[in-house]
């Protein structure tokens, strides 16, 4: 396949960003879009000329490092898999491909298509776990977890935190992300323990960081890699709405 | 002459873990906010380890490659975890665990310390659990269990398929909570490039970070190495492309010690090579393997026919199949240990009777398991493996077998530690993939993952203590001393070294090279000749690589291809030491296979009147050949034998 490349290219994260054309040839639609990119890359430095920076990691639509937006849609115009796991042949012989990196206030650009997404940590560091230290817990099979609860709760931890729900949403909307991991411990039992405090530490640092707030809009799920649904939103909704009338701690 | 103490604690082996903790030294607690830890790595060993410390009330500074910890390439582990909690009735006990794993690993494992995996194991569970990883359960709320190869119980509790990522998950949260606790400061996207020695002491790193180029010093009381193993070395791996093996090597160059470097897990059931331009292999759980036959076609015209694409799967009858693991090893089956069953898949495709269009792969069916217990109950259970292999080959497994074949994938090998985990360097600690402790020349499945977690929850946080009691006068340490003058100075003319040779070969083409030297002569089946070829060939490429490498751009900044040509510098010479082990190793075990050493059955020859030791090579400088030092190892809780698959009984 013959293809033209129109990339964002960016030096830092205070200089100014445009995008740039480049032709690549004789590509295998069985390969895969970032072994596209590793040839582009290796013509690039063939040539003296600095690569495109972007993030990428597992390669198996795990780790969630890789973004990329592309054609307007964040991880492809494929669906439920991440840009690591697309492949050429979704594309025709003779296409402009556009790439960009994730557009949203709290994911600031670094260098070209890679962005800053620490936001997202320090969101988990206000309340995404439970407060149990190494050591003294219960035996596992201690409490019985309905089984249906158990799965909605691994539905929602399958979350990768890649950020393509916050780059598809007009909002720069978070809710997704956090929802996910809301819904994860609130639907489990050791997880209800603090889960009041929980959803509202994690939605506070959602808003002072500059993540916009839900419409409805659906984006995020239907550009999630891993389906995450928006029920888990409005689980949340209920969470913090519960827990901002009933919480006993002011 | 330097000696290995391996510092295993008296008593029987039931009583050995238990003897170190009763008589260990500790640190009290206002003490202990005065003593800091460098945690290298936010895997599992490595997160776990830096939250558990940090819940003691030790000062914890914890570095990541990636942007997150929560990335680590134990996310990617997707079949399980192994434990010996006995919950379904089967038979299991700690000894049972600790028996398989010493067996699995071809008796080239040191006993105490596996016997303590095994016994730790129960905790992990305990301890995942608590912290809300939602490990998959039954109907009526308790967990669930599947089996792994080299087991005959089920003793595997996993989140679907990716158990990886929920534990990993699991350490991520319980680090958070120590990060907004203040207990852990966490540092991302740096990369470890030197250690520093103070005194003949791990006292500090030198780092950079990938973002800002910035060379930076990091002092602490210890050093904690977790950062995984170095199966990259080979190029095409099922590692994340970040995967090196250089923090380690740096430790080694400074005087930790290497144990085993050659031996290698070939994992195999991965997707197989496709093209030159490919990056990176996948690879699909073995937890398949509980419901899926692999075979081969029984003649070889039919398998001819094809690699030509003349003759689907599906047009194979049932007689013409060779389910060839099931023939050769009745007992255990399509679940054979890794070793067992790669070696299997290369000898029948090298005899011929490959499938796909090269001839190097071998079909894994679920048309039996879909018959027997209907598609939903599959997918179910791999769903999500059976999404990433279409989405990857295009094909549907439901309905045509996925085809496979062996890849690349763990490194039992690594810095040498002692029961401690503390390497040849002291107050320089080593845990998880990057230790070479417990699986010996073969990890089974599912153990990875149990080893991570028991090194970093439940034993870092004990020997790190012991290690720290007599410390506790020593003042936090400052960055501006000679140590690390000259070890900044050191990096920083390495990195402008590797900018100023502006040669005409890209990082990437000389690292193919390479992975192409050790897949031919150091992979899956090695033999004398070959192997000194490979050290020849590495030395050329090493030099090759110094005079024609190119690497654009400069130190500030983002550099991907300056990080590339220092991880591939490491690997160059990482490689060289790998051939030169597995061609002291004149015998055949676990995932090591000298073909001059088999039966006549091609079953692998072990040696060990000769071999029963653990190689640990010690670093005698730029080159110099290494100098090799014998852990002899010692089996007093179970009868060494001949591995057997064949036959039930154990």
């Amino acid at each position: 396949m013959n293809l033209t490349l129109k990339i964002w290219r960016q030096a830092g994260p205070n200089e100014q960003g445009k995008f740039v054309n480049y032709p690549v040839s004789d590509i295998s639609p069985d390969s895969s879009f970032l072994e596209m990119l590793d040839i582009l890359n290796e013509q690039l430095v063939e040539k003296g000329e600095e690569p495109v920076a972007f993030d990428h990691d597992c390669r198996e639509g795990i780790c969630g490092t890789c973004s990329l937006y592309i054609n307007g849609r964040p991880h492809g115009p494929d669906t439920a898999i991440t840009t690591c796991q697309l492949h050429m042949r979704k594309f025709k012989d003779g296409d402009t491909i556009t790439i960009e990196p994730w557009r949203a206030k709290p994911f600031p650009v670094i260098r070209d298509l890679i962005v800053d997404r620490s936001s997202f940590d320090e969101i988990m560091q206000a309340g995404g776990f439970i407060s149990v230290d190494t050591g003294g817990v219960p035996d596992a099979n201690a409490i019985p977890i309905s089984k249906v609860d158990a799965d909605l709760a691994m539905d929602a931890a399958a979350c990768i935190g890649c950020g393509a729900c916050v780059a598809a949403c007009k909002n720069a909307s978070a809710m997704l992300f956090v929802s996910a991991k809301v819904s994860q411990f609130a639907l489990l039992p050791q997880g209800k323990i603090e889960a009041k405090r929980r959803v509202q530490k994690m939605v506070a640092k959602m808003d002072e960081l500059g993540f916009g707030n839900c419409t409805n809009t659906y984006a995020c799920e239907a550009e999630c890699p891993k389906e995450i649904q928006v029920t888990n939103i409005a689980r949340m909704n209920r969470e913090f709405l519960v827990a901002k009338l009933t919480d006993r701690v002011k | 002459m330097a000696t290995l103490d391996s510092k295993i604690p008296d008593g029987t082996i039931a009583e050995k873990w238990n003897n170190f903790k009763a008589h260990q030294n500790l640190v009290n607690p206002a003490n202990k906010r005065k003593l800091e830890i460098l945690v290298v790595g936010s895997g599992l060993a490595g997160a776990a380890a830096a939250a558990s410390l940090g819940e003691l009330g030790f000062k914890v500074k914890c570095f990541c490659i990636q942007d997150s910890p929560r990335r680590a390439h134990s996310i990617a582990a997707q079949g399980g975890i192994n434990a010996a909690k006995n919950y379904p009735n089967d038979g299991d006990t700690i000894y049972r665990l600790f028996y398989d794993t010493v067996k699995g690993g071809d008796y080239r494992a040191r006993e105490a310390n596996v016997y303590r995996l095994a016994e730790v194991s129960n905790n992990i569970i305990d301890q995942c659990v608590a912290q809300g990883v939602p490990f998959a359960r039954e109907y009526g709320g308790l967990l669930d269990n599947r089996s792994f190869g080299g087991a005959l119980v089920s003793r595997t509790f996993y989140a679907r398929g990716q158990t990886g990522q929920q534990l990993l998950l699991g350490a991520y949260s319980a680090l958070n909570k120590e990060i907004s606790k203040g207990s852990v400061k966490m540092y991302t996207r740096r990369e470890m490039l030197d250690l520093v020695l103070v005194d003949g002491r791990a006292r500090g790193i030198i780092t950079r970070n990938t973002m800002t180029g910035e060379i930076e010093r990091h002092a602490g009381h210890a050093v904690i190495l977790a950062t995984g193993g170095y199966g990259n070395v080979f190029f095409l791996s099922t590692n994340a492309m970040n995967s090196n093996g250089s923090a380690a090597w740096q430790c080694y160059k400074k005087g930790a010690y290497f144990g085993n470097p050659c031996f290698v897990q070939i994992h195999p059931t991965c997707i197989p090579v496709h093209g030159d331009y490919q990056s990176k292999l996948t690879l699909m759980s073995e937890s398949l393997r509980n419901d899926g036959r692999i075979w081969v076609p029984k003649n070889k015209e039919d398998a001819q026919k094809i690699q030509k694409g003349e003759l689907k799967p599906t047009d194979i009858k049932e007689e013409d199949r060779d389910y060839y693991l099931e023939r050769r090893y009745p007992a255990f089956g399509n679940l054979t240990p890794r070793d067992v069953a790669s070696r299997a898949a290369k000898e029948r495709c090298d005899a011929g009777y490959g499938v796909g269009s090269t001839g190097l792969a071998v079909y894994l069916d679920f048309a039996d398991a879909i018959k027997r217990l209907g598609k939903d109950v599959i997918e179910a259970r791999y769903g999500n493996l059976f999404q990433m292999y279409e989405k990857i080959v295009d094909d549907n497994p439901y309905e045509t077998p996925m085809m496979i074949y062996p890849a690349i994938h763990y490194t039992m090998g690594g810095i040498w530690v002692d029961y401690e985990l503390q390497t040849t360097i002291p107050g320089l600690f080593a845990g998880g993939e990057a230790n070479f402790s417990d699986h010996g020349a073969n990890r089974l499945g599912a153990s990875a993952l149990m080893q991570g977690l028991a090194d970093g929850y439940f034993v870092l946080p004990y020997t790190v203590q012991h290690y720290l009691a007599d410390q506790i006068n020593v003042p936090f340490f400052k960055t501006d001393t000679p140590e690390f003058d000259k070890a900044e100075k050191d990096v920083r003319e390495k990195l402008e070294k590797l900018l100023s040779i502006k040669g005409s070969k890209t990082v990437d083409s000389i690292h193919k090279k390479l992975g192409l030297i050790m897949w031919d002569h150091v992979g899956m089946a090695r033999n004398k000749e070959g192997l000194e070829k490979a050290i020849t060939e590495i030395r050329e490429l090493r030099k090759e690589f110094w005079k024609e490498v190119k690497v654009p751009g400069s130190l500030k900044g983002v550099n991907v291809e300056l990080e590339k040509a220092t991880r591939v510098a490491d690997f160059l010479e990482l490689g060289e030491l790998m051939a030169i082990d597995a061609l002291d190793r004149e015998e055949s075990c676990g995932g090591h296979f000298r073909e001059e050493y088999q039966t006549e059955e091609g079953e692998a020859m072990r040696n060990d009147e000769k071999f029963m030791y653990v190689s640990a090579w010690k670093f005698k400088g730029e080159d110099l050949d290494p100098e090799l030092l014998k852990e002899s190892l010692n089996y007093e809780n179970i009868e060494v034998k001949t591995r057997n698959y064949k036959e039930a009984k154990s």
